[in-house]
């Protein structure tokens, strides 16, 4: 019985915690937007009236699944190349040495840098933004998954041939789940990338999307529209990671996945 | 007398593995060097000597996971071209498990990707669940096993698929004493079940005497060798009390002691 309290307590403690830290956080917010000015930091009320007016008309939930779609589709499509990339590259000495003095060299230009190129060649449609999102998870979860197959102790890729296991079964049977710790903290750094990515995907010839939001804003002077798409954004990263963890550990619990 | 000395050579009429003449180079580092080892059908041979001796090294070059620098190591007849099914390996870690399938899968592993069905997967892995006393075990995952079931996994994992011959390297090194003499018990117990042809790597001169047929003295590395063969014809299970026992541990312990102490002197 006393554990159990303990435990109950805890989490209601954390929970206080969790609140006090949040009102906290507000109560400075309003004492910046009282200092500097309804010019520069939009107060907490006005963001709240704004976010309700862009709610009511609906350009906020459009922005956010516009956004959240282009997420999802350029990053699932990271992990469904970056994986096989990097277990190929892990396993495969000729391919490593092809392919990693390109990944070492695009993994330090950020996507900003393509924008405009992007938009050049897979025209302004959805396509050009899904690529950019796509470019910014697939070194990241090609890279963490090439650390995972080299971490794999050697004595399991050993048991595997000495119970008859061929090239491709090991990949299959042993690197993969082996790796699956790795993949996914590869996938949460991949979609925190794609957030920092999704606003300058949107700069350009966007209608919808936060970024779009965000940069529309600007042209209107309305920084009550701008620290709204802001708030958006972290929310809703937030609980894509929340998300990622909860299915992680539901689906992944087996493999050894501590998130 | 219970046990003889004889030369390292002696070569039965077919030997389930032999060793010819085998060296180990490492860069100018000579770890192995002419290494001559026949091992029998149905023997359990026991490779015994201090640590850093490279009865290791050998144990890989017999599981097919290097090749020697020099001469040949033949298995039928045939040399060793790489691991395979037919030369089951049991590691002192048990990271060689795979984690993420419960025991029964980890045992069904081997003869799954030999393209057995889970129909006749099942009786196999149910008879080596047995044959090791981990039938309760069988839907847990060996993170949760303590070190010895862990060990009792690889055994049978190993042993389900059928092997021509099992290596096994120190696989109790990493185990507590009691859980050691233990699992020494279990083994001498299901090897005489078996009858499988086993080499059994280790520097605990009692484990070797408690499961061996023959125990192979390899001498103190650098350029490591074969220092002499001990037949052990002692009655199984064997009893640690017996005099017989007790001086042949002697004796052996007296011939290690002179390696111990040379590869001391070298290092000094």
């Amino acid at each position: 019985m006393s554990l159990v309290a303990t435990e109950q307590r805890r989490t209601v403690r954390k929970a206080g915690y969790s609140v006090i830290s949040l009102v906290a956080g507000i109560a400075l917010w309003q004492l910046a937007a009282w200092y500097f000015g309804p010019g520069l930091v939009s107060s907490p009320g006005t963001t709240l009236q704004a976010a309700i007016d862009l709610t009511k008309d609906g350009t906020l939930i459009e922005s956010c699944l516009v956004s959240l779609r282009r997420i999802l589709i350029g990053w699932a499509s990271g992990i469904v190349v970056g994986v096989p990339l990097g277990i190929l590259m892990g396993r495969v000495q000729a391919i490593r040495v092809l392919l990693d003095p390109y990944i070492e060299f695009f993994r330090f230009i950020p996507p900003i840098a393509f924008v405009t190129v992007a938009i050049a060649w897979f025209g302004i449609g959805e396509t050009s933004k899904v690529v950019l999102i796509f470019y910014t998870s697939v070194f990241i979860i090609t890279i963490n998954t090439i650390a995972g197959v080299l971490a794999i102790n050697e004595s399991k890729l050993r048991a595997a041939e000495s119970l008859g296991a061929g090239k491709r079964q090991t990949l299959v049977s042993v690197v993969l789940p082996a790796t699956i710790p790795h993949v996914v903290t590869g996938a949460r750094l991949a979609l925190g990338n794609s957030f920092l990515t999704i606003v300058s995907a949107e700069i350009v010839a966007a209608q919808t999307g936060l970024g779009s939001l965000i940069w529309t804003s600007r042209n209107y002077g309305r920084i009550d529209w701008i620290f709204v798409g802001i708030i958006a954004l972290g929310i809703l990263g937030y609980l894509c990671d929340r998300a990622i963890r909860l299915i992680a550990r539901a689906s992944l619990r087996h493999y050894n996945v501590k998130v | 007398m219970a046990e003889t000395v004889h030369p390292p050579i002696s070569p039965p009429a077919t030997a389930a593995l032999s060793l010819r003449g085998v060296r180990v180079v490492f860069g100018d580092f000579v770890a192995v060097d002419d290494v001559d080892l026949e091992v029998r059908p149905r023997e359990f041979l026991c490779l015994l000597g201090p640590s850093g001796c490279g009865k290791s090294t050998l144990l890989a070059l017999m599981a097919g996971f290097a090749a020697p620098s020099g001469g040949s190591i033949e298995m039928g007849g045939e040399p060793i071209t790489g691991p395979g099914p037919e030369l089951g390996v049991v590691f002192q870690s048990s990271d060689a498990l795979f984690d993420w399938l419960t025991v029964a899968d980890n045992i069904a592993f081997g003869p799954r990707m030999r393209g057995m069905s889970k129909a006749e997967r099942a009786p196999i892995v149910d008879e080596h669940l047995r044959l090791v006393g981990l039938a309760g075990a069988a839907g847990k995952r060996p993170p949760q096993l303590s070190g010895g079931m862990r060990q009792r996994v690889q055994i049978a994992r190993v042993l389900a698929n059928s092997p021509d011959i099992v290596l096994m390297d120190e696989p109790f090194g990493a185990l507590d004493a009691q859980t050691r003499t233990v699992m020494q018990r279990e083994l001498d117990r299901i090897w005489r079940e078996r009858q499988s042809t086993v080499v059994f790597v280790t520097h605990d001169i009692d484990e070797a005497l408690i499961l061996s047929d023959r125990i192979a003295v390899m001498t103190a590395g650098p350029e490591a060798g074969i220092k002499s063969v001990y037949d052990v014809t002692l009655p199984r299970p064997r009893d640690e009390d017996t005099k017989s026992y007790v001086d042949l541990r002697h004796r052996i312990r007296e011939d290690i002691a002179v390696e111990v102490v040379k590869s001391l002197g070298d290092r000094s």
